[in-house]
């Protein structure tokens, strides 16, 4: 896989449940080391489309490849190389209830690469911080936690085997403003440092304006348009216009001005 | 200079005055047992100076940046100097991400012998079970009062639709199982009776065995146990989905008691349907002796229900259909209160579920016992 190969490649997909359509003839693009961010009204399939590439969801026809390898027709043992280079988030954290949150983030650890002993622990303590979570967080149980923390902890465990791909299910929804802004510098840090590529359904304006170097609409079955902020501010599209002309999507624009017009100082 | 035994990771050269350490390769955690292991072989510090020189690494991760920071950190802590070379600007971000997360791991409560853990145990279990039992009864009076409160205050406000749809899922729905089980038992006690009563000539007395088994005790013992299992635990198990999807806490807002909406009508239907199926089940359990007696004895139906009618009266029956009511609010109660009990996630759920089973039966069981001896006393 050359350098400008896209990471991720979806071509003609169609998903449908019974006879409701909701993707048909979709393609997307998606960059190695970019954040990318799926935005688009309720039931356009975000969520689904987001499942589709990870392969809990079957698409009808299509092809999806990731690291240019075709994953829909791929061996078990294959798969299981390709799913330990990329990590999910999903929307409430998916925790294992009856786990500890150190235990969570160690499934993986010792699933897929056998670790045993302190280093585990060593680990699960180094995620816990990278995440942003307090030190006495690990011996909590899911049900213990706050729904913020609950994310962070997820997200641990996404990043436990330091992920190519990170596919993260509205990571900042039901974060406060400050814990959302972290985990969106903590994206980008994470981004720039590790060099992995974020895939992200989202519907916070604020993301979208200060982290994501490329956004997809989603609507009319398929991705309408990909393009960065910029860009989409041009479009002409109804929905479009509203969605990042409107006062929300004002402010989180000003908001990224004076952030960037600071960083200038 | 020593090169450690390759690991194709690391290379430990002992200077004067400094070790120094070329790492090589990829430091990621697919690594990172080897790396860990790699580490343990370095020299202790002896006064001199540690430098590492990320010069020649092929990747970094997360992983690979908190070994080497927790390195530089050990050696810094044995109060020698160690330095952090050649490392790239994008590595020098990740070793400052991951020396920010770094802090002393939390304290774990020193472990207790397993005499004195044994002994703690005994005394919080004997603790809980006194604390389930008060509260037990406590739920009951709130029932109760829920139950007088809708009768005479607000009779408007009783779920009708509710307690018949309870009525339908824990009774009708429940009659193809306790009509078979009974049957099946009534079967096997002719069988079983009638081999031994065969050795006193005293076949035909398989009738009373049969009929005072049943209606005195198995008809509604066992309908109580499928019931406590089948209803019991989707009490528990719906009123705790509903308490984890803050249903119950939604009702509490918007001034509905959950004791009256969710409890009361399946208390109710319950209390209702338990006799009727107790019959029932009596029924279907004389059937399978008739049908028993009449194959491996050949006393025809005629003949068994005369002898029937000689053997028992009304009293015997309603001696066993008298419980099924108490039985009914012990299986519904308990089956809720573990239910509102859930809290937490979806385990709890689970754990519920099995208590609801297990207490509904066992108290069951315990409540049988007891109208036995009252029975006994009062000579019936």
């Amino acid at each position: 896989m050359d350098a400008d190969h896209p990471i991720i490649r979806l071509r003609g997909i169609r998903n449908a449940f019974g006879a409701q359509v909701v993707h048909d003839k979709l393609d997307l693009d998606v960059r190695k080391g970019e954040i990318i961010a799926l935005v688009g009204g309720s039931g356009t399939g975000k969520s689904v489309l987001l499942r589709t590439i990870v392969g809990l969801n079957q698409p009808k026809t299509g092809s999806i490849e990731v690291f240019g390898q075709d994953v829909l027709h791929m061996p078990s043992a294959e798969r299981r190389k390709v799913e330990e280079r990329w990590g999910i988030l999903f929307q409430n954290g998916a925790l294992f209830s009856s786990l500890t949150v150190a235990q969570n983030i160690q499934v993986p650890l010792k699933e897929h690469l056998g670790l045993k002993g302190k280093i585990l622990d060593e680990i699960a303590a180094l995620k816990i911080a990278i995440a942003g979570l307090p030190a006495d967080a690990g011996d909590k149980y899911p049900s213990e936690l706050s729904g913020g923390m609950k994310k962070r902890a997820g997200l641990a465990r996404a990043l436990a085997l330091d992920p190519e791909i990170v596919f993260l299910d509205e990571p900042t929804a039901g974060l406060d403003p400050i814990g959302a802004a972290a985990f969106d510098r903590l994206i980008a840090d994470l981004r720039d440092t590790i060099g992995f590529t974020v895939f992200l359904v989202t519907h916070d304006l604020d993301t979208l304006a200060t982290v994501c170097d490329r956004i997809a609409v989603l609507g009319q079955k398929r991705v309408m348009v990909v393009g960065t902020m910029e860009e989409m501010l041009q479009q002409t599209d109804p929905w479009i216009v509203e969605y990042f002309h409107g006062p929300r999507g004002r402010a989180a624009l000003d908001a990224k001005a004076r952030l960037e017009a600071r960083k200038g100082l | 200079m020593t090169p450690s035994a390759g690991t194709g990771l690391l290379t430990i050269a002992e200077e004067t005055g400094q070790v120094r350490v070329v790492l090589a390769g990829r430091w990621v955690v697919g690594n990172a047992d080897r790396l860990d292991r790699a580490l343990d072989a370095l020299p202790a510090p002896a006064g001199r100076g540690l430098q590492l020189d990320l010069g020649g690494l092929d990747a970094i991760d997360t992983v690979g940046a908190w070994l080497v920071h927790r390195t530089a950190a050990r050696w810094q802590a044995a109060g020698a100097a160690a330095a952090i070379v050649g490392a790239r600007p994008e590595y020098e971000v990740l070793l400052g991400q991951v020396a920010q997360a770094d802090r002393p791991a939390p304290e774990r409560p020193p472990r207790l012998s397993p005499v004195a853990r044994m002994v703690g145990d005994f005394g919080r279990s004997v603790a809980l079970a006194a604390h389930d039992g008060l509260q037990l009864v406590a739920f009951l009076g709130e029932t109760v009062a829920a139950l007088l409160r809708l009768a005479f205050l607000h009779p408007g406000r009783f779920r009708l639709t509710s307690t018949f749809a309870q009525v339908q899922a824990t009774g009708i729905e429940a009659m193809p199982i306790v009509g078979l089980i009974s049957f099946l038992i009534g079967v096997v006690i002719a069988y079983q009776g009638v081999d031994q009563l065969r050795m006193f000539g005293a076949q035909i007395f398989v009738v009373n065995l049969v009929a005072i088994s049943v209606l005195r005790e198995l008809g509604i013992l066992l309908t109580a146990i499928v019931i406590a299992g089948r209803s019991g635990s989707s009490f528990t198990a719906q009123i705790g989905s509903m308490k984890l999807n803050e249903e119950v806490d939604a009702m509490r807002t918007l001034g509905l008691d959950p004791v009256e909406v969710l409890v009361v009508p399946r208390v109710l239907a319950l209390v209702i349907m338990l006799p009727c199926l107790a019959f029932f089940a009596d029924i279907m359990g004389l059937l399978g002796g008739m049908v028993m007696s009449w194959a491996s004895l050949g006393i025809p139906p005629d003949a068994f229900i005369h002898r029937l009618a000689a053997a028992v009266s009304w009293k015997t029956f309603f001696v066993g259909v008298v419980k099924a009511p108490f039985f009914a609010v012990t299986i519904a109660v308990v089956g809720c209160l573990e239910g509102l009990q859930v809290e937490g996630s979806s385990e709890s759920v689970g754990r519920r579920t099995t208590q609801s089973v297990v207490k509904g039966i066992f108290l069951v069981i315990v409540l049988d016992a007891a109208f036995s001896i009252f029975f006994a006393t009062i000579g019936i």
